[in-house]
């Protein structure tokens, strides 16, 4: 009973650090079509950001879920006017530049805060079951992410700015003749898709030892997820998270942690290989 | 395309061979290997991207797969003749079967980077965790982060005492990247490569003429995996260790780098955009204000935004218009559909 409700735990929070993961680059490579090779040193500065932060003396849950994505989409801001809206629609090359810029992000780190890891504890203590120990931090993942999932499907569907985002990534043209600048509506995304990537890499720092190069660690697990998910933003994220997560929890379990993350890896070449167009693009068609 | 063949073969030999009698006497032989290496690395993707328009994310997989493939036969054999060819073949082999899993799929760019991606990363972490002692291939340790040292290294074929080490080690690389170069020139002469150039250019187009876009896309992939897989052989034979950081997403970033420096669509230019950015790297290396990778990244983001298509075609643009006899230049919007796969 209590190993099947930590194994419960540790599925649910394999899935919510996946949706956490990837939720940036869904905004920004699901709705905008900008493959952001970047995605990852986006979370790795928002990890930085949260540390730099609590060692100047901020409440460690403000410098995580408020200063962290400010800075990051900031960050995001700046390469979107500098490099990212020249390349828009050319998808090859937006995902060199990314990666390019990503090496950026990776020197200058290192050049800031040396090669060196860096961390922080987590602030919220762990409790046992039975005679099992859960760390509370997943907890306080798991609630992250599901906050996260429903605030993104209510500005989505429910205001007005979330009509006109999603009207735009459609049709750039007609949004331009009904008077919204397509210009300003992608720099407004790509401000968010990087404040949501800042976001996650803070919440997730405390869990990992943060060195300059973290970012890789996310990026090919963020881009499975979103491409295995498909054309619906939400819907393909959950979905395709849910799967990889119980896949990685079951196999972690089952033999070792280095086999269940190549089980993920294996399980996106299968789905790819079935389903081109991702999850979404077989079932639920038409959701959001 | 417009040179004779013969014309081609005679320029390159007198060009190498002037090369290769020059360069010994300006950069150290030992530093000139591992570029001769990076160029023929270099090529094999220019092979399959330039031409062929597949944009693999994952042509380091390759690289290391013969780089180990190489080391740990070696280890089993004690000599290296069978283990180069090994070398060459096993990365062919992986490539053909993952290939045809793709092309046959119809996969294309965004999910073909992601799955080349995604196989580099499965095999960047199955090898680093494999430290304890019960994986074991023959007599070789595959020694998971620790990589594998202490192999043969390359010897006459027949005789495994007399290495080839040295300046001779170099000679024996630069002259293998020559006679790859050849190759690769004629292949893109020959119908494959036309037709290889015609699936870049409209992939539908050449499916209607009848020809099997899937097979040909396939034998392009493994023919540069084959290439990279020598390549690694060589580097394995160079660094006399190989380490998982062979399979590493850097080490496949430098490579995507290289070419965009060099110029797609080129022969020549990967070749070039390798050596010439691993030396400068090497030079960057001997300094400590400014941090390597920061470089790497800015050239690659300059490049892309203001020199997409790469130096080799910047440089050859204006030499042929202004020396070169006159004659038609392709189209400009298919020139760049080119680059887009």
């Amino acid at each position: 009973m209590d190993l099947s409700f930590v194994i419960a735990v540790e599925v649910l929070y394999a899935v919510a650090s996946l949706v956490l993961i990837s939720a940036g680059l869904a905004v920004v490579f699901g709705m905008m079509k900008v493959i952001n090779l970047a995605h990852g040193e986006f979370m790795m500065l928002g990890g930085y950001t949260t540390i730099t932060a609590v060692g100047l003396g901020v409440n460690v849950f403000i410098a995580m879920l408020v200063i962290a994505p400010l800075v990051v989409g900031l960050i995001g801001l700046i390469v979107e006017r500098l490099v990212i809206r020249h390349l828009y629609g050319r998808l090859v090359d937006t995902m060199l530049a990314t990666w390019g810029l990503s090496l950026v992000f990776i020197g200058l780190a290192t050049m800031i805060f040396g090669n060196t890891t860096t961390g922080i504890s987590t602030p919220i203590p762990g409790f046992a079951v039975g005679d099992y120990q859960i760390s509370g931090y997943n907890f306080f993942i798991i609630v992250v992410a599901v906050v996260l999932v429903i605030a993104m499907l209510a500005v989505l569907r429910g205001t007005r700015a979330g009509l006109i985002a999603r009207g735009t990534m459609q049709r750039a043209d007609m949004a331009a003749a009904l008077g919204y600048s397509p210009d300003r509506i992608y720099m407004a995304t790509f401000f968010c898709g990087s404040a949501l990537s800042g976001l996650a890499g803070a919440v997730l720092a405390p869990l990992v030892g943060l060195v300059p190069t973290s970012g890789g660690a996310y990026i090919a697990k963020a881009f499975i997820t979103v491409i295995a998910g498909g054309p619906s933003l939400i819907a393909g994220l959950l979905s395709s998270a849910t799967s990889f997560g119980v896949v990685n929890q079951v196999f972690t379990f089952a033999i070792s942690p280095v086999i269940g993350e190549v089980a993920l890896l294996v399980a996106a070449v299968i789905l790819l290989r079935l389903m081109p167009q991702g999850i979404t693009g077989r079932f639920f068609k038409g959701k959001l | 395309m417009e040179r004779s063949l013969g014309k081609d073969i005679t320029a390159t030999l007198i060009v190498s061979a002037l090369l290769i009698w020059l360069l010994p006497m300006m950069v150290a032989t030992y530093t000139l290997t591992v570029l001769v290496i990076y160029g023929m690395l270099g090529l094999s993707l220019g092979l399959i991207w330039g031409f062929g328009g597949i944009l693999c994310f994952g042509q380091a997989a390759f690289f290391g797969l013969g780089a180990y493939t190489y080391a740990i036969a070696a280890i089993n054999f004690g000599e290296s003749t069978v283990p180069m060819l090994l070398a060459v073949l096993v990365p062919l082999i992986f490539a053909a079967v993952l290939g045809a899993l793709m092309f046959y799929g119809r996969l294309t760019d965004v999910y073909l980077g992601v799955i080349t991606l995604v196989v580099t990363l499965i095999l960047f972490k199955f090898v680093n965790s494999t430290a304890g002692p019960q994986y074991v291939i023959g007599n070789a340790r595959l020694g998971g982060y620790n990589g594998i040292p202490g192999f043969q290294t390359l010897n006459v074929p027949g005789n495994p005492d007399a290495y080839i080490w040295g300046d001779p080690y170099f000679y024996f690389c630069a002259v293998t990247l020559v006679i790859v170069f050849l190759l690769v020139t004629w292949l893109l002469r020959s119908s494959f490569g036309r037709v290889a150039i015609g699936i870049r250019e409209n992939e539908t187009r050449m499916a209607l003429m009848g020809y099997d876009v899937a097979a040909r896309k396939t034998v392009l992939f493994a023919i540069g995996a084959a290439i990279a897989g020598l390549a690694g052989a060589l580097f394995a034979n160079w660094g006399e260790i190989v380490t998982p950081g062979l399979f590493s997403l850097g080490q496949s970033a430098e490579i995507i780098i290289w070419c965009i420096v060099g110029g797609l669509g080129t022969r020549l230019g990967p070749i070039l955009g390798a050596a010439g950015l691993a030396y400068l790297k090497f030079m960057l290396g001997q300094q400590s204000l400014i941090d390597n990778t920061l470089i790497t990244g800015l050239i690659l983001v300059l490049f892309v935004l203001f020199l997409p298509k790469g130096l080799v075609p910047a440089v050859a643009a204006p030499w042929k218009a202004s020396f070169g006899r006159a004659r038609r230049r392709p189209h400009a919007r298919q020139r760049r559909k080119a680059r887009h796969g």
